[in-house]
């Protein structure tokens, strides 16, 4: 294991001395972070060297969140979910709806067995989406890695990317040798990623030597598109206008295979196991690691008394139509799953088109003044 | 997070071109003096508390420069990271302090008496005078790198060397994390009060992690003598007032600083220092004294000259915007402090600025009636 010198140095100081003021916090992390875990995990180290300190430094830096409860916690490599287990296990398990240690993850990338979905009224549904991310085994996560890792890490998404072919060929921008009009077009197709701003990842160390190694990957049709080392190794997007949610999930699901199989040849596959799914930077991301929605029109069930609880329900979330940390804007909601871990792939994506299906039927209902009491969902 | 040598032994089975970082677009300081073979003989080392080369640079890789001033680009993270990473710093230090070699040995002196004149600088121009330093405890890495345990044992030594100051250097710490609204009020309208870094040139180095932990102000009744605790150094001494009359603000910056120290000795701690580099701080720029004396002083005509550069310039000086180092001048007031800060004492340089700004005043006096400054020139000090 790698002698990792400054912890060691650290010791020297008492839990007391080190363990971190979490009194105004509100955050996964906060919430089960006692001194007796800290006090027996601030020893250890992951073989590449994460320390404790390192996986809780932005939930410390960062109190809450006025939207969102955020996890204040992230990963520096594979290991740290198993050396750090007695702080994770309980995050994981009330982040994911009680998933316990011993729990099993179903994946299922086959997009057959999801069951409609190439029919959400385009009317209502603006846009849909499907996004994962992917971590490629043998390197060490955002947080923590090198510039060699990243670099590493680019060469070798680069390669498998550069031989996909049919509806999936396309092209590689680097981020930090795109053109103005490159840029401006990347900008204007909602593509281009940008710095972190969100002290939630710059506190994580992810935005370090910017933008070095970093770049977005889309096919010809700008349907599938991928980014490389931003908050996770890989983020794999599918995304197209309208609603046909089952079309969106199809080019997904083959595309993350072909990706997969490439990378597997290089003996670099991608981190995963029976309990956890796919491994990410953030604990919210494991499982599945799978965000399935779309932006659609609400603008009278949004302000209906009984929205957060049929979103509850139907195990969707809200968003702003920006993202994650963002507002919504004229009543068009990013709609998708809750869920990431303990239940499938396919799972996921066919509560998003049941659930959107009802909640357009219910918006469609209350622009005739009518009521939807009778169409309320049970709990899924 | 790279902070510490929690990664550095893994991060070797990448070639050294893997890991260099791609400083094409960089203008500082680091990225002038890092060369790949330099990169190739560094990365191995760490200091005794695990601070390595890439953590020395982060900062400087992260922003590849700034439009007002040619930034450093590099922290150091204890004493001992301007030892184990001289091939680096001490190029650094070199281009920075005006061709300061690695032999050169630097001068203390923090006896006011020595200073001359310095107690009329007409208040018609001269705003408010102002003298500050750091200082860095010795046994401690500094902030770019101390952890919470080390933080609090600073703030809390702090605490106790300041509660035993008396007579008009009596006053009262306040901590980041527990002052009333009030109290941040006051500090605020007192401009005292720092908040929470925002600049990348600081965030990037890991200076404001577990920001507000063991943050925190101390300041004389008298509200002309602060101490700021754990911002971007250990400590930063400030001794401030209204008005023109450097030798005051000098004299009792002097006296302070010197009884801070013997109380902080008395504890068994130190401040850090070397005949060669003189007090060491996180940042090289602020080798040697640590000090930036200046005045808030208006020159709306002689800042519109064309010579006024090349008079700062000579006289050793440089201007900012009135809200520190990386603003911009607002109506004609300007923040002037000596440039300098190693292989010059404290007294020659606040000497400097005494002197420096005397002539100022007197040339933006010659502008208002319409004469010539010409015969004022000076020459290069």
């Amino acid at each position: 294991m790698t002698k990792n010198c400054h912890n060691d140095y650290k010791m020297k100081f008492s839990v007391d001395d080190e363990y971190p003021d979490l009194t105004k916090h509100n955050n996964h992390m906060a919430k089960v972070l006692s001194k007796e875990i800290y006090g027996k995990l601030r020893s250890k180290s992951t073989p590449s060297g994460f320390t404790v300190d390192d996986v809780i430094q932005t939930g410390v830096d960062n109190p809450g969140h006025p939207f969102i409860m955020t996890v204040g916690c992230v990963a520096g490599d594979e290991e740290s979910y198993e050396v750090f287990k007695d702080l994770l296990d309980p995050i994981i398990s009330d982040r994911h709806g009680g998933y316990k240690p011993t729990d099993k993850h179903k994946t299922d990338l086959n997009f057959e067995n999801l069951k409609g979905g190439d029919d959400l009224d385009p009317n209502y549904v603006l846009s849909s989406r499907v996004r994962t991310g992917r971590s490629i085994k043998g390197f060490t996560l955002p947080p923590h890695n090198s510039r060699g890792e990243r670099r590493a890490i680019q060469n070798l998404s680069i390669e498998a990317l550069s031989s996909l072919e049919g509806e999936f060929k396309g092209k590689y921008y680097p981020l930090d040798g795109m053109t103005d009009a490159e840029q401006e077009q990347l900008i204007a197709d909602h593509f281009l990623f940008d710095k972190p701003v969100s002290p939630l990842l710059t506190c994580a160390g992810m935005a370090r030597d910017w933008p070095d190694a970093r770049g977005i990957w889309h096919n010809d049709n700008k349907t599938f598109l991928v980014w490389v080392n931003e908050e996770d190794h890989l983020r794999v997007i599918s995304m197209q206008k309208g609603g046909n949610m089952k079309e969106v999930f199809r080019r997904f699901c083959v595309g993350l295979q072909k990706i997969e199989e490439i990378f597997k040849k290089h003996n670099h596959g991608f981190m995963w196991n029976e309990h956890l799914g796919y491994i990410l930077t953030c604990p919210s991301n494991l499982g599945t690691g799978l965000r399935g929605g779309v932006h659609v029109k609400l603008p009278k069930l949004s302000t209906h008394a009984k929205f957060e609880e049929i979103l509850t329900r139907l195990r969707l979330q809200k968003r702003g139509t920006g993202g994650v940390d963002t507002a919504s804007v004229g009543g068009v909601f990013d709609i998708s799953n809750a869920d990431r871990l303990g239940s499938s792939e396919v799972d996921q994506v066919q509560l998003v088109v049941d659930g959107v299906k009802l909640m357009v039927e219910m918006e469609k209902k209350l622009e005739k003044g009518e009521s939807i009491d009778g169409m309320i969902p049970a709990q899924k | 997070m790279p902070f510490g040598n929690t990664h550095n032994q893994t991060k070797m089975k990448y070639s050294s071109e893997q890991e260099y970082p791609d400083l094409s677009k960089h203008n500082n300081h680091m990225a002038k003096v890092l060369t790949p073979a330099m990169y190739e003989r560094l990365r191995s080392k760490q200091t005794p508390s695990g601070f390595t080369l890439d953590d020395v640079i982060q900062t400087g890789v992260d922003n590849p420069g700034h439009p007002f001033i040619m930034t450093v680009g590099c922290v150091a993270g204890d004493e001992e990271t301007y030892e184990v990473f001289k091939d680096l710093l001490d190029p650094v230090i070199e281009d920075r302090h005006g061709g300061y070699k690695p032999t050169d040995k630097h001068k203390t002196d923090l006896n006011s008496g020595n200073l001359k004149g310095g107690d009329d600088l007409d208040p018609n121009y001269v705003l408010s005078s102002r003298v500050r330093t750091g200082r860095s405890i010795r046994g401690f890495s500094l902030p770019p790198h101390c952890s919470r345990g080390e933080r609090r044992a600073v703030e809390k030594l702090s605490i106790e060397a300041l509660a035993s100051l008396s007579g008009d250097l009596k006053g009262k710490y306040y901590a980041l994390k527990n002052m009333t609204d009030a109290e941040q009020q006051q500090l605020i309208d007192d401009h005292f009060l720092f908040d929470k870094p925002v600049s990348p040139l600081l965030l990037a180095s890991g200076m404001a992690r577990d920001w507000p932990d063991a943050r925190g102000i101390w300041h004389n009744d008298n509200k002309t003598f602060l101490v700021w605790v754990n911002e971007e150094d250990h400590l930063r001494v400030i001794s401030m007032q209204k008005g023109g009359n450097m030798k005051e603000v000098f004299t009792r910056f002097c006296t302070g600083l010197t009884k801070i120290e013997s109380l902080f000795k008395e504890r068994s701690h130190e401040f850090m220092w070397n005949e060669h580099l003189g007090y060491v701080l996180t940042c090289p720029s602020n080798l040697g004294t640590g000090l930036r004396a200046g005045v808030h002083v208006k020159l709306p005509n002689l800042s519109k000259n064309t010579k006024f550069e090349e008079v700062l310039k000579k006289l050793r000086l440089q201007k900012r915007g009135t809200g520190g180092v990386d603003t911009a001048a607002v109506g004609g007031v300007f923040d002037i402090s000596n440039a300098d800060r190693l292989g010059f004492s404290e007294v020659e340089l606040v000497q400097m600025v005494v002197d420096g700004v005397k002539l100022l005043v007197d040339m933006e006096k010659r502008l208002e009636k319409g004469q010539s400054i010409d015969d004022l020139m000076p020459a290069q000090k």
